[in-house]
């Protein structure tokens, strides 16, 4: 079966069947292995992407239900907002093993695109579906302060 | 990560025999930039040269300087830390650094505590520290000595300085990558000078950035769930539902019937289904009929096991350490006070759930893996396969998370490979629900302590037992009189100056399977001995902080001790150095504000624990709601760890192991009903969260003794921290873990 996409902007024939998790179609079918899987049932963030500039978790999203919307991965994540935040990600050397980080960053994009400067609290109620098993948890809110900062400049 | 050999102190005629064998390595290695690429040549699917660097640096013509790390990276930030090291005594420019993973070695890349190639126990830097140091000012002279014959002039007049060599008084210049096919032919030097710490330039640099940081931003760095090759399968394995159970027959029909299921075969864990992707493989094992052979598994459930441990708690178990008379004193104590504890199992859960990929032919087995055993799963690979050591290559990736598993799992996609005949790459991947259910776990422990007070309140006995399984059960050589060292770490070598002192233990053997738990030993004991502590003070109408500096005031190494059993090599660091616990504890006090006041509702508690020869102390500070709930919302964290190489990594390793503690005491558990699991994924296996994290503050103590770890010591300190101040805020002590089992 081929299942059609919008993927970093690009158009994209999947051979996959159509209640694959988006997850994996992301990851086999189209080969792009920034989006992670953690816990296959939207409880880590790991599998994190945006859906036309939201969050949602790629693991429990059947693929059939994005045909032809605008998918975005860690990969192909563009513009000032989404700069500012690798940016402060690097400068602040938030990650350790790493793994979790792109589903970090997808939500902190997401957040700070709604809400462009959040307060702890907005931080902890946006990012708390995230798990980060090493910890980063305290540079990851100073990143996102960071990239708040600076984005508004 | 079991403890090995302390001296670590290398040999330098050792150093310089490998490296003439490896002079090539050193030396020809400076002119060899075909060498890299190792990894993308696999990615592409061209065949693959064999890749044996053999040194721990290469430096290119093109200025690049690549260090090989024997160690894994799973977060911890080795690799930064190695690449500090050996640039410090290189004098390169941090800028030029890069890092590669050593590959199967284990002549070359041992780990020089443990003696086979593996990554744990916080001992990664300080068995590396003086090897890498060594590699670096080696590689340096000789560059020296290409750049004094290049421009004749005496050897003593160069400086060499971020990656580039000088003669000021005839103004000539080169860079490292300008002098690395000159280096190749100068012979070795007979003596290198390592650097005086006080010139140290990266080493304790305040901000040198992580050298993993930006793939791991961008998304590319590569894991081994990442990693894949034209053709590959993917496997996954339905494993017992119950420990030991085995497998009896199994219909594999229904699962062979899936659209994309390729094989159904049997490997020693259980049954694998292989597919052409995950789903297709995940779909194939949900119809599986698998007859299990029961008959010898484990079937009791927690509170059985729980009843049984408690039973062991009543009775005398093998002694672990003795000062004095405990019994004797205890009798004559005006006061005692006694209490039990209960630890759960525990899941590691790293955020990447194990995986590997393997590609088998007739005279070569490829494993690209993050497992920090690298010796074990080549030895494993061995067995498998039938291959030689040397036809057994390992591709260490990134890991995603370890915390002391990912171990050798990788060898069991070696056992799917073989049992699809090699026909294709296989790439074995784990569930989340696998990777909580199957274990190993950190064992369940329980514990009772019993102290004693004389009339005028001084601490005189303390008795402390524990009863749980051994994690070195398979490494009998680090057994040593019934006791495996791990199991009492951090009880039996307590630093406090108590006259009669007795630490026993049980050792109950059980099918469930335990293993390393980040921080082992000390991830339960700390908590009893220094929530315990706070108790006795509390009793004796001490200050905790007052009643542990006056216990801490003494050298616990000039102690006369009757018993103290570990494996030899342990012995000489089972106590911080004099008075390093002390200091610690002291700055984080100060930092804290310790006994200033706070509002009603708020408590702060301290605690300080020596482990993996570092000493930290930490105070939280915690607010107790109306309705129980528990908010930690500060942590001040004060550490000994020798020189800190990467004080940003260290910052970093302390903030992650607050969290790793903090979200364990607080919430996780893994339970068993009639034997099985009952946990599942992070809905019921909880762990910390954004809104639980506490804020973090870091301070180093300024050292210049050799570095230690510090990944598996900044777990401790937290749980007993946390506790301490729960009861300073509201008067009540929970010893059964996690504390939300209590509300």
């Amino acid at each position: 079966m081929a299942v059609s996409l919008v993927l970093n902007g690009k158009p994209v024939e999947l051979d996959v069947e159509p209640d694959v998790p988006l997850l994996w179609a992301i990851r086999e079918a189209a080969g792009l292995t920034g989006t992670k899987y953690g816990c296959g049932m939207a409880l880590c963030g790991a599998c994190t992407v945006h859906l036309d500039g939201r969050a949602i978790r790629s693991c429990v999203t059947p693929v059939r239900s994005v045909v032809n919307m605008p998918i975005t991965t860690i990969e192909g994540v563009f513009g000032t907002l989404a700069q500012a935040v690798l940016h402060s990600w690097e400068k602040l050397d938030v990650s350790q093993c790493g793994y979790c980080q792109p589903g970090q960053i997808m939500s902190a994009i997401a957040l700070l695109k709604r809400t462009p400067v959040p307060t702890d609290d907005e931080i902890d109620a946006a990012m708390s579906g995230n798990i980060c098993r090493c910890g980063t948890y305290v540079r990851i809110r100073a990143a996102i302060h960071e990239a708040a900062s600076t984005h508004r400049g | 990560m079991s403890p090995g050999k302390n001296s670590v102190a290398l040999d330098r005629r050792q150093f310089l025999k490998a490296g003439s064998s490896t002079a090539v390595g050193l030396v020809v290695g400076f002119w060899l930039p075909q060498r890299s690429g190792r990894f993308a040549e696999a990615q592409v699917g061209v065949e693959e040269r064999v890749f044996a660097p053999n040194a721990f640096v290469r430096v290119a013509p093109d200025n690049v300087v690549t260090i090989i790390s024997k160690h894994c990276e799973a977060g911890q930030g080795i690799h930064t830390g190695l690449a500090t090291i050996l640039a410090e005594e290189l004098d390169a420019d941090w800028t030029q650094m890069r890092v590669e993973s050593a590959t199967a070695n284990r002549a070359l890349y041992k780990n020089l505590q443990f003696g086979s190639q593996a990554t744990g126990g916080s001992n990664s830097i300080p068995n590396s520290w003086e090897q890498y140091r060594r590699a670096g000012a080696t590689a340096r002279s000789l560059l020296m000595s290409a750049a004094a014959k290049r421009w004749n002039v005496p050897e003593a007049e160069l400086l060499a300085d971020s990656g580039i060599i000088k003669h000021e008084l005839s103004s000539q210049q080169a860079t490292f990558g300008e002098l690395a096919e000159a280096a190749a032919s100068v012979p070795l030097p007979a003596e290198v000078t390592l650097k005086n710490p006080k010139n140290f330039k990266l080493i304790g640099a305040v901000r040198l950035p992580r050298i993993d940081c930006k793939p791991k931003t961008l998304g590319t760095a590569v894991f081994a769930s990442d990693f894949s090759l034209p053709r590959m399968l993917t496997a996954l394995v339905a494993r017992p539902p119950r420990f030991g159970a085995v497998v009896r027959g199994f219909d594999a029909a229904a699962a062979k019937a899936v659209p994309g299921v390729t094989d159904v075969v049997q490997i020693s864990t259980g049954i694998a289904v292989v597919a052409n992707a995950f789903s297709a493989a995940r779909h194939g094992r949900n119809l599986l009929h698998i007859d299990w052979d029961e008959s010898n598994a484990e079937k009791r459930g927690t509170p059985e096991l729980v009843a049984d441990y408690r039973a062991l708690l009543a009775q005398p178990g093998a002694i672990a350490r003795r000062d004095g008379d405990c019994a004797q004193a205890l009798a004559r104590s005006a006061r005692t006070l006694t209490a039990d504890f209960e630890y759960p199992y525990l899941a590691h859960t790293p955020m990447e759930p194990l995986s590997a990929v393997v590609r088998l032919a007739a005279n070569q087995c490829d494993i690209w893996t993050g497992d920090w055993s690298i010796s074990g799963i080549q030895d494993d690979a061995v067995r498998i396969t039938g291959l030689k050591q040397e036809q057994i290559l390992i591709h260490s990736l990134y890991g995603g998370g370890s915390f002391g598993r990912r171990g050798g799992d990788a060898s069991q996609a070696v056992e799917v490979a073989k049992a699809i005949g090699g026909r294709v790459p296989v790439k074995l991947l784990w569930t989340r629900e696998e990777d909580i259910q199957t274990g190993p776990f950190r064992p369940m422990y329980l514990h009772r302590l019993t102290a004693g007070l004389d009339e005028q309140g001084s601490l005189i006995a303390w008795q402390h037992r524990i009863v749980g399984q051994s994690v070195l059960a398979d490494d009998p050589g680090f057994i040593v009189d019934g006791i495996d060292i791990t199991s009492v770490a951090g009880a039996s070598n307590i630093p406090y100056d108590i006259p009669n002192i007795l630490v026993d233990l049980h050792t109950p053997a059980l099918r469930i399977p335990v293993d390393q738990w980040r921080s082992v030993g000390d991830s339960h004991t700390a908590f009893s001995v220094e929530t315990f502590l706070d108790d006795v003070a509390h009793t004796a109408g001490k200050d905790p902080y007052q009643f542990r500096l006056e216990l801490l005031s003494k050298d616990p190494r000039n102690k006369e001790i009757l018993q103290l059993t570990a494996p030899p090599p342990m012995r000489q660091s089972l106590f911080a150095k004099f008075p390093r616990d002390r200091q610690v504890m002291q700055l984080a006090a100060e930092k804290a504000g310790w006994g200033t006041s706070l509002p009603p509702g708020k408590g702060r508690g301290l605690a300080v624990h020596y482990s993996f020869q570092a000493s930290l102390a930490y105070v939280a500070e915690v607010t107790v709601a109306l309705d129980g709930s528990i908010k930690v919302d500060r942590v001040v964290c004060a550490v000994d760890c020798g020189i800190a190489v990467n004080p940003d990594v260290i910052r970093a390793q302390v903030e992650g192991g607050v969290a790793f503690g903090l979200g364990a005491i607080l919430s996780s558990t893994v339970t068993l009903k009639q034997g099985r699991v009952e946990q599942s994924n992070f809905n019921d296996y909880r762990v910390l969260r954004m809104n639980g994290m506490p804020k973090v503050e870091v301070y180093i103590v300024d050292s210049g003794e050799s570095p230690s770890g510090i990944g598996e010591p900044t777990v401790p300190p937290i749980g007993p921290a946390v506790s301490n101040a729960i009861f300073a805020a509201t008067g009540k002590r929970v010893r059964t873990l996690p504390l939300s089992s209590a509300t």
